[in-house]
This record gives C-alpha cells, sequence and structure tokens, in this order.
C-alpha cells in the first residue's frame, strides 16, 4: 500500500514498487495526460511536478515519492486550463498532434518557478523535451509569453 | 443496404489496399451522391443534412471530417472548407470522424480516408466544398418553402437564412430537420477563393484546447469496462519468427493473465495493466527462429546498393536528349550520395485496441486509414467486414507509419484469444524502433557536364536502392518499376517534376531491395532526391564558378513556379548581401506533392560545432486554406527533415536494427532549432500539399551552407558522423 498526493488528493493504492510513478498514474490513478513516450527519461513525454519540481515520471519508481510530497499532472497545474502557460499555449495555438505538449508545458512551468524569465539559453537548456511534430520554435514564444505576462515578444 | 452486401470482403480489401498509405495516384471519387437519398442520417436525435454536415438545434454545426487528424490541421482545414460554403457561422463549428465502416455502408460517401502523401485537402477540397454548399441551398430551400417564397429571394449568411422582402429569418439550427427533407440540388457552383472568408483565413486550429489539459484522448489512454492491457515482442530480426517461448516462467508474475503467440512473429503478455504486461514480457524466455537475415548488416545493404550505381538493369525516370554522349565531352563532375534509413518515432508508440467476439470485432485505434484498419480487423478476426467496426482514435503523430495496419492485426489477433474482453496493445518505444516500417535506403551517382562557359549540357542521375511500392504497394509498380522513386525529378507530372530545364538528362533507378520493411515516411522520396539533385547543383555551380543562385536560375526560364519560390527565399535572406560574419548560406529547390518550395539556410560552424541560425522557406500549394497552418507545418516539417539530416540513422546488424530509442535514435530537439520564416506565395489554379512537401529542402540547403561555410560536401547522412573541423 502506498500513499500518494497527486493535484492536491491523496490516493492510498496497492502497487508493486518498482513500477514507475508514470504508469500508476496513467492506469491506477487514471489520469492519462501525462504520456509515455521512451521510458528512458529521454523525451519528457512523461513529465509531472513533485513538489514543484520538473521530473520525468517513467523512470522514478513509485516507491522513490514520499507519503507528503506533491505531485502535480497536467490536469492538475490549473482547475481550468487557466495557468499563464495554457493561456500563452492556447494563444499562439502551440499544439501539431498534442502528445508531447502536457510535458512541454509541464517541463515549462518547472522552468518558470525556478526562473520566472528565462532567456533563450535558459530555455534551450532547461526545455529538452521532444516534439517529433517540431513545435519548438512555439513552445519558445509560449514560454516567453507567459514569463511576460501575456504580453507578446517577437516570436523566435 | 444493398451496397454492403454486393460488396464482397475480398474486392474491398483490394479497393483498400489500392488508396492506403502515402501517394495515391488518379483517385477519383464521382461527385458524391447527396446522403439524404439514403435515409436518415446517422445521428439519431439530428438528422443529418446531408453526409458532411450536422446542425443541432443549438446551431452548432458538426462537420464530419473524413481524414485522420494527426497534428497537420487538416481537421480544421476542411472544416473551414466546409463552412465556407455552407455559410455557417464559424464559431459554432465542430466536427467528429464517421466511421469507416458507416463509409463503406454509405457506398463511400465520405471519399477515401486514407491520409498520407499530404493529399487530405488538395484531393478532397472539391467534394467537400460541394457537400458544404448542398447543405446551404438545402437549408435555404426549407426556409423558403416554409415561408412560401422563392428560395432566389433568401439568402444564408453566418447561419441565419433571411428573407429580406418580408423581413424573415430562420437559423441553421431550426432549419436543419426540414432542411433534411429537402431534395439535395443538382447543381452547386463553388465559391471563388478570392470571396472566401473563412477558408483563406490563418484561423486557430479547432482541436487545441484538450490539448492543454490532458483531456485530450489518444489511443494509449482509452479506457474500456473490463479492459486488459498487452505488450508485444515481435522477432527482431527481419524475416524471423518465434521459435518457443516460456510462458509458464511468467504465467504467476502480478497481474498476467495470459501469454499468446500473435501470428507466426511475435508474443504478447495480456496484463491488468501495461506496466505489468511490459514487466512480464520483459521476463519472458523467447527463442527467435532467425530467420534468413542474420548476415544482414548496413555495410552488406550499403554494397548491394553501390553495386546498382553501375548496373546495366534500370528503370527509367527520365530522359531528354542523348546524356551518354553528352557526358563524355566537356568538362565533367561525378559525385556519390547516399540517404540512410529513418524510423517514423511518432511521439505516440503504435498501439490498437480491439474488442473481438465469434459474431463481431470492434478496434479503437489512431490510424491513418481507417479503412485499411477496418479491413486488417475483418482479415485478422476472419469475420466479414460488415461485422466489424473502427473507431478512430486522434493519433500522437503519424509522419506515415500509421498509414500502416500491422498493429490493428496484432491487436485483433491478441482479443481474439479473449473473446468478450477488449484488449489493448501499446507497443513499447523499443518495439516501435525495431518494428519500423523504414525510411528506404538509396544512393544516387550523379555526373554533370559543364561546357566551356560554365552551362549544365548533360545530367545523369542514378538511383540504387529501395522501393516502397514494391513492398507496400506491388499493385502500383508499373511493369516493375516504382514511379514514385522519381518523386521530384520526373519530366512533367503535376505531383512533382524537375524545375530545370536540361538539355541531355538521364534519371534513372537500379532497384535494389534489401530485406528491411520500408514505408512512407514524411516527405517520402521527394527527401533524399531533393539533397541528391540541389547539393550536386551546388557542386556543379561551384566547379563552374558561379553563384548557385545564378547556376540555377538559368536552368528554370521555363519553370517559372520553381523559379518564383527560388526567388523569394534568395531575396528574404538577402543572398544578395553579405551575410553576418561567420554565417553561410545555401539554398535548395525543388516540387513535389503537387506544390513548388525553396529554403534558404544560414548557418555557421565553429570548431565543427554547426549551427543553424534561420531558415526561410517558400512553398506555393497554389490555394491557400489557412496560412497559419501551414506556417506550423513548414517549421514541423524542418524539425523532421532536419532530425533526419543531422541525427537520424537506423543501422543494422546481424538482419536487425540497432537502435532501440531516442537515446541512441537521436533526434532534434529545442536548442537546435533555427528561426523559421515562411513565405507562402500561392499563385491560384492548382491545389499542392503542404504537410510535407517543405521538408525536403531543409536538408540539402543546410547541406549546401556548410559547404560555403567549411568547404566541406557532406555526401553521406547523417551529419552526426562526420567532423566539420
Ligand atoms: S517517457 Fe519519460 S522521458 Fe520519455
Ligand atoms: S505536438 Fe506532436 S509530438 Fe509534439
Amino acid at each position: 500500500m502506498a500513499r500518494l498526493i497527486i493535484n492536491s488528493t491523496p490516493h492510498e493504492i496497492e502497487v508493486d514498487p518498482d513500477t514507475p510513478l508514470l504508469w500508476v498514474i496513467r492506469e491506477q490513478i487514471g489520469l492519462t495526460g501525462t504520456k509515455y513516450g521512451c521510458g528512458v527519461a529521454a523525451c519528457g513525454a512523461c513529465t509531472v511536478h513533485i513538489d514543484g519540481a520538473a521530473t520525468r515520471s517513467c523512470v522514478l519508481p513509485v516507491s522513490a515519492v514520499g507519503p507528503d510530497q506533491q505531485i502535480t499532472t497536467i490536469e492538475g497545474l490549473s482547475p481550468d486550463s487557466s495557468h499563464p502557460l495554457q493561456q500563452a499555449w492556447l494563444q499562439l495555438d502551440v499544439p501539431q498532434c498534442g502528445y508531447c505538449q502536457a510535458g512541454m508545458i509541464m517541463a515549462a512551468a518547472g522552468l518558470l518557478t525556478q526562473n520566472p524569465n528565462p532567456s533563450d539559453e535558459d530555455i534551450n537548456n532547461e526545455i529538452t523535451n521532444i516534439c517529433r511534430c517540431g513545435t519548438y520554435n512555439r513552445v519558445r514564444a509560449a514560454i516567453k509569453l507567459a514569463a511576460n505576462g501575456g504580453e507578446a515578444t517577437q516570436r523566435g | 443496404m444493398n451496397a454492403i452486401i454486393s460488396i464482397s470482403r475480398r474486392n474491398f480489401m483490394i479497393g483498400v489496399a489500392s488508396t492506403a498509405g502515402g501517394l495515391s495516384i488518379g483517385f477519383n471519387l464521382p461527385f458524391i451522391k447527396p446522403a439524404l437519398a439514403e435515409g436518415a442520417g446517422t445521428t439519431p436525435e439530428v438528422p443529418e443534412v446531408n453526409a458532411w454536415v450536422v446542425i443541432r438545434p443549438d446551431d452548432t454545426v458538426v462537420v464530419r471530417i473524413a481524414r485522420s487528424e494527426m497534428g497537420q490541421g487538416t481537421l480544421t482545414g476542411l472544416a473551414q472548407l466546409v463552412a465556407e460554403e455552407l455559410n455557417c457561422d464559424w464559431s459554432k463549428v465542430t466536427t467528429e470522424y464517421p466511421s469507416p465502416a458507416k463509409n463503406l455502408a454509405r457506398d463511400r460517401v465520405w471519399g477515401n480516408f486514407s491520409t498520407g502523401g499530404s493529399r487530405g485537402i488538395r484531393e478532397s477540397h472539391d467534394y467537400v466544398r460541394m457537400g458544404g454548399a448542398v447543405a446551404r441551398e438545402m437549408l435555404i430551400a426549407a426556409a423558403a418553402a416554409e415561408w412560401k417564397v422563392p428560395a432566389s429571394e433568401c439568402t444564408a449568411t453566418k447561419g441565419v437564412v433571411t428573407h429580406a422582402a418580408s423581413d424573415r429569418t430562420a437559423s441553421y439550427g431550426q432549419l436543419a430537420a426540414a432542411a433534411a427533407q429537402m431534395t439535395p440540388p443538382a447543381n452547386v457552383t463553388l465559391k471563388d477563393p478570392k470571396d472566401w472568408t473563412i477558408a483563406g483565413r490563418p484561423l486557430p486550429r479547432l482541436d487545441t484546447a484538450d490539448k492543454l489539459n490532458g483531456s485530450q484522448i489518444y489511443g494509449t489512454d482509452l479506457k474500456l469496462p473490463n479492459m486488459l492491457n498487452a505488450a508485444i515482442r515481435a522477432c527482431p530480426y527481419f524475416g524471423g519468427k518465434v521459435k518457443s517461448f516460456d510462458a509458464a516462467a511468467v504465467a504467476g508474475m502480478p497481474g498476467v493473465r495470459t501469454v499468446v503467440q500473435v501470428g507466426d512473429t511475435a508474443v504478447a503478455v495480456v496484463a491488468d495493466t501495461w506496466w505489468r504486461a511490459k514487466t512480464a514480457l520483459d521476463a519472458l524466455p523467447v527463442t527467435w527462429d532467425e530467420g534468413p537475415n542474420r548476415q544482414v548488416t548496413s555495410a552488406s545493404i550499403a554494397a548491394m546498393l553501390e553495386e546498382g550505381l553501375g548496373a546495366d538493369d534500370a528503370f527509367i525516370g527520365n530522359s531528354q536528349g542523348d546524356a551518354g554522349t553528352a557526358l563524355s565531352t566537356g568538362r565533367t563532375v561525378t559525385a556519390t550520395y547516399a540517404f540512410p534509413y529513418q524510423n517514423h518515432a511518432t511521439m505516440e508508440p503504435m498501439n490498437a485496441t480491439a474488442l473481438y467476439t465469434p459474431e463481431r470485432c470492434e478496434v479503437w485505434v489512431p490510424t491513418q486509414n481507417g479503412e485499411a484498419s477496418l479491413a486488417a480487423a475483418a482479415e485478422a478476426a476472419d469475420l466479414p467486414v460488415q461485422q466489424c467496426e473502427v473507431h478512430k482514435i486522434h493519433l500522437g503523430g503519424g509522419f506515415g507509419r500509421r498509414g500502416m495496419q500491422d498493429y490493428v492485426t496484432q491487436a485483433v489477433q491478441i482479443a481474439r484469444e479473449l473473446p468478450g474482453t477488449p484488449v489493448k496493445l501499446i507497443w513499447s518505444r523499443e518495439e516501435d524502433m525495431l518494428q519500423g516500417r523504414y525510411h528506404p535506403i538509396t544512393q544516387c551517382r550523379l555526373t554533370g557536364a559543364l561546357d566551356a562557359d560554365g552551362n549544365l549540357t548533360a545530367l545523369r542521375m542514378r538511383i540504387s536502392g529501395q522501393s516502397i511500392l514494391a513492398a507496400v504497394m506491388p499493385q502500383r509498380m508499373q511493369d516493375g518499376m516504382d514511379p514514385i522513386i522519381f518523386q521530384g525529378l520526373t519530366a512533367a507530372s503535376p505531383e512533382g517534376h524537375i524545375g530545370y530545364t536540361i538539355p541531355n538528362l538521364l534519371v534513372d533507378h537500379a532497384m535494389r531491395n534489401p530485406p528491411i520493411p520500408p514505408g512512407f515516411w514524411r516527405g517520402v522520396n521527394l527527401n533524399q532526391n531533393a539533397i541528391y539533385l540541389e547539393c550536386f547543383m551546388d557542386e556543379l555551380a561551384h566547379e563552374a564558378g558561379v553563384d548557385p543562385l545564378a547556376f540555377r536560375r538559368k536552368l528554370m526560364a521555363n519553370h517559372p513556379k520553381h523559379l518564383a519560390v527560388l526567388d523569394a527565399v534568395a531575396e528574404r535572406i538577402g543572398w544578395n548581401t553579405p551575410a553576418a560574419d561567420g554565417v553561410h548560406r545555401g539554398l535548395a529547390q525543388i516540387m513535389g506533392f503537387g506544390s513548388y518550395v525553396a529554403a534558404a539556410a544560414e548557418v555557421s560552424v565553429t570548431d565543427g560545432q554547426l549551427r543553424i541560425h534561420r531558415i526561410v522557406a517558400a512553398t506555393d500549394p497554389g490555394h491557400v486554406v489557412n496560412p497559419a497552418q501551414i506556417e506550423r507545418q513548414v517549421e514541423g516539417s524542418f524539425v523532421y527533415g532536419l532530425s533526419a539530416c543531422i541525427y537520424g540513422e537506423c543501422t543494422v546488424n546481424g538482419g536487425r536494427m540497432e537502435q532501440e530509442n531516442f537515446d541512441s535514435y537521436e533526434v532534434m530537439r529545442m536548442a537546435e532549432m533555427p528561426e523559421v520564416e515562411t513565405i507562402i506565395l500561392p499563385s491560384g489554379g492548382f491545389w499542392g500539399g503542404v504537410g510535407e512537401p517543405t521538408i525536403a529542402v531543409a536538408a540539402p540547403a543546410v547541406l549546401n551552407a556548410i559547404f560555403a561555410a567549411t568547404g566541406k560536401r557532406i555526401r553521406t547522412l547523417p551529419l552526426k558522423n562526420h567532423d566539420l573541423a
């Protein structure tokens, strides 16, 4: 039995301790916004926050998460898609297929928490998620838009 | 319903096969029989106005979309075209996919479902617009009948029909039920694109909101009551199969329900969760019959292709003048290029969910071709197609891979072992990398002859390598020749012809098919053909001592559309003015998927480190349905094309692929992304594709810029294998 706090809700679950957090979230909690892309921490599709820090959940055994740690998934980033990043993403119409986008947004939210006004360099270093559809330039622009409180800067 | 019965499963399968996958030639759907004639609509509460349009009492307009949305924006673009003719209120538009079985039952009223070859819009714009226009006329007719006035006195704007003379109005929602009873007009006139107000505009996508908060459901996210999950491993050796496996070794592992052999080639574990299925699969002892290809390596494949470069047997794709004689005189330049295998690596791995009973089979699948999925399901279920159904789910990327149906077949084969229980099959990334339908491998030897003034008098291109059609759609081969191997290089084709007039030209193909399964991969053969042609043009210009733009322009007088896009990128990048210190430029142009495209790149190479600063792209797709989505497709195609150029390579060793995940199959990330500027130059009069064509010019423009920066000609990809210092 493990206790996990996901999007502020505590869950008591029966789980194999080695199970990666990703699969607990997707298959046992039933929140499927967090995606599987590689399973080896190479793509970022599975990014969630643990106590506010962006974390690739596909390689993190559920047993490594403490009972009081706050896990946030894309579903819990805001109750109504009102997070500044979600708003910026909407304004710039960023997603293509969308499969990588939850991970992108969660990685970007982790970055903005630590660094509210990231430079291009900071974004390059921190957002290493893969998008095969090729939304990178709009992801960058949306992060800057959100960092600027919704004021558009030149598109990067 | 007679239509269903008269279509035997076998005929249907053939019909589907001929339209599946990448480029379909000559698809010709007679204009849709108005759906009304076939009875009530598909949504029981609300009758459809016709096959394309359902309008609810609250004025919501549901536009039916036959093609698959996989990120390319076709859903929004097609809806714009229907809405344009319908004269509805765009803010009320939503979409739905009709089902493949329904399409079959209704005599293919929605036409082709296949989504590939950048054909979504260009191949269906006429009949979807017609669908919108017919529905509009039926709504007007319903209002006119109600008001007892001539229809010609009524107008329809923004979802409201108005009879000005009597000052009466009715909304589409109020009229829809009556409109459904109207006789569809025999003829409608489509609007001139210059009068468009919904189509042609940079409207936001219709499918963005759900992708921002986790609510968009992909195939991997599907939940059905009592559903089980399957993980699969197919023989990694091409041509091999399962010899034996020890199910008992994992039968007692947590959550495991069963271990099954899937066809000849694969084993799957079915468990309560996918993670448990995969864990047990990883522990399952399997012995493979490794098949006949254990000796095949990348080196042996390269040798096979090299032999083809000089072989006598070849299919001719374009022949002008007498290249052989012309090449024996004057100054000649020869070079050999090579393009490796690539994996599609969609972010969402292949998956499908199947529910089988002896009477019926249902499949939920992200597919680029719902009808091919239906055919595959029926075949695997061994049921008449009328007893099968496919539910199309949003795709987490496609790029051509999801035109193939191997994972559908597997899902049904597994579900047959558990009748009545839905089973969701998800491939691991490793499975996805090892069981690809790879971008085919080719090499090309080019020889050009220059006269004393540096004019190109002859060009010979010998392509040696793999045919996609031979493996995937043999019925489309022409007397043994694969016509699409020559994409972008043919003499005259609305699909894509060469943009240079070269007095003596010979392009031919020695087909060499290694035992690696090929598939349509975004851009298809245009990818390597553009590299071969456009990098070699640069080599020739260099040899002639002529500026690469000027060298090309001399050959392009008869190709004004090719020239226009090339000139546009050259002008925007400032070709005739010096670049910033340390920055170097390259150009490329080609035509493919019906569109004319060009790119100009700016790069720098510092201590061997490549940086792509900026790429300007231009495209002439004839007509523009949504310029904002075109910009996104251009940028996205560059990421895909440059990922291949810089990193992409699947290498073969011991008869199997070596790369198993993104740690060994690297792709481009944010830090490497250049600025992209897109110039859209619609010249009208034709409909070209958007999702693919520009992919092909990214790599040659960058490679030519690298030469300008370093003096190094990169003729084999990917770049990561080369030292640029
Ligand atoms: S799925 Fe976790 S990083 Fe790719
Ligand atoms: S939007 Fe498709 S992978 Fe990023």
